[in-house]
């Protein structure tokens, strides 16, 4: 008789049972392996081989990792989802769903007539290393967050579907000075929801409800955060969840039919470490010798600045302070433009915290220095300006365009890579010319190195050291942090060194910012004289990479990590200041700083406020879109079509006629002809309900039906609308129907709808189970042909009125469609209206291009407010009168009809005085990977800047603001130049 | 367009391999009509590299590759600049797929290629340089596609069991010169005969194994390149891959605009000659699937009828931007022929598939509890573990019911 041995190799932990015959627990362990997996295994079977004697045993392989070493040591593998349904099925049988959250990986398994295994997708990171990722963010243990977020009384929404949003979210929050316990709850409220509603892709959970894996074996709180979205559910959690899969591999192990001794075991492993194939891809080394290296030092340490040692002579100091997403850095200079004091620290979850302790110590250090000018800067600014009467903010760009301007006064390129984001800006006729941050799904900056060093047990600066002279670094790819983690993985299991690793990772973060972010290949296309800077660029490994794969050299100031200060303080020495109102030594250390939390109920987007109190009566609320909350003066509302369509639409929401009422979902391509339809029933005799604008509820409400976690936000937000009509409104029936094509309005080559739009009916007919209940009425519609339109609608809506006539629909048609056409006249007239006030006033204008749909106050997250807030008319791409405009003949085939309309305002804006496009690019929408190129190339060729939003189920709008504030900036500037 | 008609026979005409054999077949068809097609099988490193340098990264993986990988071809040094041109066959319709050809000429700009013609040989005239062909040069193409299916068919099927490594892909090499040094002539049956016959002489072991059917976004559903060399991964782990043909996405294609017909009403004069090739078309698989039903023991290619009976009660027809309803179809087609195990490859983030694939899982279960479909995400930066062990798991299950229906059929033979 033999034992049964499962081993089972995660993406961080090896775990390792032992049975007897009768399949009790002889031996398990469970390890980190810090990417030493096969090592890990061997020391794990000497054990059991010294406890056990050299036994004869049945083994078998699972996990992620493990695929390799069984294919080479020649030992049965089983895939570790269907070992544990065989596990459950033999010795739990009374369990119908199974969730198993693991280090990067989740999965569902309903059992039932037939078994269904549901496993993550490649964009979903929500997982165990997405928990300690953001216990790192917080600088807690993952146990300490535990604890924390059982003592929270708030819960911030969080994009639940990938790890890299999540964090982007978070960010703010804690600049904010919203608390850990509640950041750490939100968190695994976000885990929960992304876990049941993308991933149980439209399968209810219910039952009997197994939970396993790591996490949810030492996370009470999102165990709590499970159970209260699952209020219904049974929950069963066993001893040893976290073995659970080396269990069921075991037990997979005991029914194959050959056995081996564990020594040899041990001598196949040995063998394979060999016979591991080593990784196809891999790129050039950084350095190919010391010499190399030595040069390349030589030449960076040329970027110095110089430093004020002998204080004793200095009297006037100018601090600035760059409040970043992780870190916080404080310069100060003397009038020289020495630098007399630095600090760079982490922010630890408190940034306010952060900035006085350095300012404290710059006090301490320069005792006889009077502080004459201050200025702040970064994500942090507005808080840490009120909290220490910091004299002036500035936004991001001006500052480091200020810092790069000391080192290379003809610089033409700046690109700061910070812990968390990325900034680029050309710089044109000494100008901030073009900006380009990167969007939240391409975030592979410096945090992601600093997680990474840590979850292999290396400091960042080890890190950097082991990789400056790799032999061949892996080639990992420039795609999202999620990925970056599934191909390290995969580098780990095919034997790579963590040098080459480490190596590997620089690349990536470079090729992420060249290829994804800037989409350059050739320096000449961003500039002959470029600057680098940023916490990152400190890291030789990356600096290198960049150059290489640039084939130029750049200038890297010695202060990289530290130039969005020292910009700050250049500038504060520019503005000449006498007499700072910062806070004095004294004050700070008398400071103390309160926050709170509300929800805003002023308007619909109702903002999550943070209300900051401190220790002079000062108060900063932070969290809002717009003035309202503050408590300001309300300032004179500018014009903003935005709101006005939202006003026009909602006349729209009911019609009160006969007792059968129609539901319309008021999303997608409903926003676009919302008078239309309405209209037409109402005059049928219809009563018509609409579903109203989103809000978060509504997307509550229907995500668990959402197949496919990728589609776009506009897209998800349906689900909710379909169920809300149903539940709430109690509708006869829901008129949703597919449309291939739009209307068409003459200006393109063709009309199409985007595939989403125009097929969504058909998929909400297929995954809401609840369109049983009422009448779904989601036939293909043909919307340019009325005869054929009759026919379709008849059809569809003698189901509901058997008296209808083809002749009553063709009438209603008619008057259908001149209430559509009023309505489209009223918003021309809007915008003319608008754009009159705006040259009126002299008021800057910003077109707010978009797709209809994005007028939902959900979806755009109030961007319009806060863009109106900054002080600008807010026009939208179809309020524009575009009747001149020639787009048939651009450089992409123009055959979508939403899109034609933003391929016209862009042409309409580059004669537009005082005004420039902003684009809002859903994310996930493969369109606009079209689209914004062409938008922008329509708009830099007409002299106009170009700026793209990526909006998604994302609620933070700090980077939004700082690109519009940067917009704001360089069109100043261009006035100031066009003036001369 | 006459001019350059002849002109670009003195051309090498570069064109991405998507389907094997069915293009070297197209590239031989093509041969006899004067042009000189040379189809891409490179797979290195700069392809996906270029793709990304040159392409917005948001863009659907299969105009990565294949962008990238004209690119790569451009700047290897093989080919005179002066007399290349590029073909990138594609098809219109509402989904982005529709830009390829835009997206190319605007890489082509940033690399430098731009004096680099992009032909298109195309269903519509989507720019002006369309790349026209002789009918009889269309039709012979047509042909060499379906025997592509044909031979495809045959293929996996052999290799999946074969007693002696190598032998169906000598076979495969040895039918596709047979076809092409007689210039495609003789009957086609008879060809079809001897094609069937000469894999049928191919020993094999009569093992059982699953069977897995490949539906997908038509680039990364053949092209190894775009799926990572799926039909060699499956078979490596010992099962069957089925492949459906290529010929039915010409017979969607079509039978779309029969059903735009419908519901857009469009009165056309080429209903009836759509009518007619369909029903030519059709004819011919009906013939293939009965040469290798009697001339083989080989399972049967499915025919295009069959899967627009399948597609009942999955989703609606009048989905057909991509692969529209065809890939739901070929789904629920593969499982009523009793091939439960399906794979899906999908671009990440592809538009279509957010419908047509997991959007019409739902009602697949629904109608087909025993579905076994895995869908796999491909994308420059998602890792090859993470897809090899989703297909893992499919594959484990096929195998936990395969296990169940071999008992179950000894179970009804003992009572």
């Amino acid at each position: 008789m033999s034992c049964y041995l499962g081993i089972d190799i995660g993406s961080t932990t090896v775990k390792l049972v032992l049975f007897d015959e009768q399949k009790q627990v002889l031996y398990k362990s469970y390890q980190r392996h810090f990417s030493k997996t096969l090592q890990t295994v061997q020391k794990e079977l000497n054990i059991i081989l010294e406890k056990y004697g050299d036994k004869e045993i049945k083994v078998a392989i699972t996990g992620s990792g493990g695929m390799e070493l069984a294919n080479t040591t020649n030992v049965p593998f089983v895939q570790e989802v269907f070992a544990t349904s065989l596990y459950v099925d033999k010795y739990y049988p009374q369990v119908d769903v199974v969730i198993e959250l693991g280090g990067e990986d989740a999965k569902i398994v309903f059992f039932g007539v037939n078994t269904e295994e549901k496993m993550n997708g490649t964009c979903a990171g929500g997982t165990g290393a997405f928990i300690d990722q953001m216990a790192t963010l917080l600088n807690v243990t993952p146990a300490e967050m535990d604890a924390l977020s059982l003592n929270a009384n708030a819960v911030y929404p969080i994009a639940s579907r990938c790890g890299v949003f999540a964090k982007s979210d978070i960010q703010p929050l804690l600049n904010q000075g919203a608390s850990k316990e509640n950041i750490a709850a939100s968190v695994y409220n976000a885990v929960a929801e992304q876990t049941i509603g993308g991933l149980a892709g439209g399968h209810p959970i219910e039952g009997n409800v197994m939970f396993l894996g790591g996490p949810l074996t030492f996370c009470q709180g999102l165990r709590n955060a499970f159970l209260s979205q699952l209020p219904e559910i049974k929950p069963i959690f066993i001893e040893d969840a976290e073995y659970f899969v080396a269990f069921g591999t075991a037990f997979y192990a005991s029914k194959t039919d050959t056995t081996v001794l564990i020594s040899e075991l041990l001598d196949r492993i040995e063998k394979a470490k060999g016979n591991m194939k080593k990784l196809a891809s891999v790129c050039l080394p950084l350095f190919k010798n010391e010499q190399e290296y030595d040069l390349f030092i030589q030449r960076h340490n040329r970027a110095d600045v110089n430093y004020d040692k002998n204080l004793q002579n200095t009297k006037c100091a100018y601090i600035g302070i760059d409040a970043g997403s992780t870190t916080t850095k404080t310069v100060a200079i003397n009038q020289d433009s020495e630098i007399i004091f630095t600090a760079y620290a982490p922010n630890k979850g408190n940034p306010v915290e952060t900035v006085r302790n350095q300012l404290i110590d710059f006090y301490n250090s320069c005792p006889n220095v009077e502080v004459m000018y201050s200025v702040v800067t970064g994500y942090g600014e507005e808080l840490i300006k009120n909290a220490f009467n910091v004299d002036y903010g500035v936004v991001e760009t001006m500052a480091h365009y200020t810092g790069a301007k000391f080192f290379e006064p003809d610089v033409d390129f700046i690109i700061d890579i910070g812990g968390q984001d990325m900034k680029c800006f050309g710089i044109k006729n000494g100008n901030v010319d073009s900006i380009t941050l990167n969007e939240a799904c391409s975030s592979g900056c410096g945090s992601f190195l600093q997680s990474f060093a840590k979850s292999m047990g290396h400091t960042v600066e080890e890190f950097e050291k082991i990789a400056l002279f790799a032999e061949s670094p892996v080639d990992l790819g420039s795609r999202c942090t999620v990925f970056m983690n599934s191909s390290v993985k995969q580098a780990q299991k095919n034997g790579a060194s963590i040098q080459d690793i480490s190596a590997g990772l620089a690349i990536s973060v470079v090729k992420n910012a060249l290829f994804k972010v800037l989409r350059v290949n050739d320096a000449k296309q961003i500039g002959e004289k470029i600057v680098v800077q940023g916490g990152t660029f400190t890291n030789d490994a990356v600096l290198r990479a960049f150059e290489q794969l640039l084939g130029a050299n750049v200038i890297r100031p010695s202060i990289a990590g530290l130039m969005g200060a020292f910009g700050c303080a250049l500038m504060g020495l520019q503005r000449h200041g006498e007499k700072s109102s910062i806070y004095s030594k004294e004050e700070l250390e008398n400071f103390t700083h309160t926050s709170t939390h509300v929800r805003c109920n002023y308007c619909q987007n109702h903002c999550a406020l943070t209300i900051n109190k401190f220790s002079n009566n000062g108060r900063y609320i932070s969290g809002n879109r717009c003035s309202r909350p503050t408590g300001k003066q309300k300032q004179e509302d500018l014009p903003n079509v935005y709101n006005i369509k939202q006003d026009y639409l909602s006349k729209y929401f009911i019609r009160k006629n006969s007792n059968v009422t129609i539901g319309i979902p008021l999303v997608l391509n409903f926003y676009d002809n919302l008078p239309f339809w309405v209209t037409l029933f109402d005059n049928l005799g219809f009563s018509v309900k609409v579903s109203g604008f989103s809000n978060r509820e509504i997307y509550r409400k229907g995500q668990h039906t959402i197949p496919s976690d990728t589609v776009c936000y506009g897209a998800k937000l349906v689900h909710g609308h379909i169920i809300k009509l149903i539940e709430d409104d109690k509708v006869d029936a829901i008129f949703y129907p597919c449309m291939s094509y739009n209307k068409d309005e003459g200006k393109s080559n063709n009309n199409y709808h985007c595939p989403v739009v125009a097929y969504y009916p058909e998929l909400i007919g297929a995954n809401v189970k609840d369109v049983e209940k009422i009448t779904y009425l989601n036939g293909f519609v043909d919307i340019n042909n009325f005869k054929n339109l009759a026919n379709q609608l008849l059809q569809m809506l003698s189901k509901l009125d058997s008296k209808l006539t083809k002749k009553d629909i063709l009438k209603a048609l008619k008057s259908a469609q001149e209430e559509q056409n009023n309505y489209r006249t009223n918003i021309i007239n809007a915008g003319k209206k608008a754009i009159k006030y705006a040259k009126d006033n002299n008021v800057k204008s910003v077109v707010l291009s978009g797709r209809p749909y994005h007028v939902d106050p959900e979806l755009n997250h109030g961007i319009d407010k806060m863009i109106s807030s900054l002080g600008f008319v807010i026009l939208s791409e179809d309020c524009l009168d575009c009747h001149d405009e020639d787009v048939k003949n651009i450089g992409v085939l123009n055959q979508w009809t939403y899109h034609s309309r933003m391929y016209q305002a862009a042409k309409k804006v580059i004669n537009m005085e005082n005004t420039e496009l902003v684009q809002l690019i859903s994310f996930g929408c493969g369109l606009d990977a079209v689209t914004s190129d062409e938008v922008k190339d329509i708009l830099v060729n007409g002299g106009k800047l170009y700026t793209g939003l990526k909006i998604d189920e994302i609620n933070n709008l700090g980077t939004v603001k700082i690109r519009m504030r940067s917009l704001l900036a360089a069109m100043e500037e261009r006035g100031k130049q066009n003036e001369k | 367009m006459k001019n350059s008609k002849n002109k670009f026979k003195e051309y090498t005409i570069l064109v991405p391999m998507m389907a094997n054999p069915h293009f070297t077949l197209i590239k031989y068809a093509l041969k006899q009509y004067g042009y000189n097609l040379e189809i891409l099988t490179t797979n290195n490193e700069n392809i996906i590299q270029n793709g990304l340098t040159y392409v917005h990264n948001d863009m659907c993986y299969p105009a990565l590759l294949v962008i990238g990988q004209f690119i790569d071809a451009l700047k290897s040094g093989k080919y005179d600049l002066e007399k290349t041109a590029l073909l990138l066959p594609q098809t219109g319709g509402g989904c982005r797929a529709s830009n390829y050809i835009f997206l190319l000429r605007k890489a082509l700009k940033r690399s430098g290629f731009e004096n680099i013609p992009v032909l298109s040989l195309n269903t519509k005239k989507l720019d002006d340089n369309t790349l026209t062909i002789s009918v009889n040069a269309l039709i012979l193409a047509i042909k060499a596609l379906m025997y592509g299916d044909f031979i495809m068919c045959l293929y996996n099927q052999a290799r999946s069991y074969e007693v002696n490594f190598g032998d169906s892909l000598n076979t495969l090499n040895e039918v596709v010169n047979w076809l092409s040094d007689k210039k495609f002539k003789g009957k086609f049956e008879e060809n079809l005969v001897y094609i069937c016959k000469k894999f049928a002489d191919i020993k094999l072991t009569g093992e059982k194994k699953p069977r897995v059917g490949i539906v997908g976004e038509i680039y990364l559903k053949y092209s190894p390149l775009g799926n990572n060399n799926l039909e060699d991964f499956l078979i490596s782990k010992g099962a069957e891959p089925v492949v459906s043909g290529v010929t039915d996405f010409v017979l969607y294609y079509l039978k779309n605009h029969l059903i735009d017909g419908q519901i857009y009403s469009v009165k056309s004069l080429t209903r009836p000659i759509i009518k007619y090739i369909m029903n030519f078309v059709l004819k011919i698989q009906k013939t293939m699937a009965r040469v290798v039903v009697e001339n083989s023991s080989f399972s049967a290619p499915h025919t295009f009828d069959k899967l627009c009976e399948a597609v009942e009660g999955v989703i609606n027809t009048g989905v057909k931007m991509g692969e529209g309803w065809l890939l739901s179809a070929e789904i629920a087609g593969y499982i009523e022929e009793g091939i439960n195990n399906v794979v899906c490859a999908q671009p990440f983030g592809c538009l279509p598939n957010h419908i047509v694939a997991k959007g019409a899982m739902a009602n697949i279960r629904k109608k087909y509890p025993m579905a076994n479909v895995v869908a796999i995400d491909y994308d420059p930066g998602s890792c090859r573990a993470n897809q090899e062990n989703r297909i893992n798991l499919m594959l484990m299950n096929a195998r936990k019911h395969m296990v169940k229906e071999v008992v179950d059929e000894k179970e009804k033979i003992h009572s």
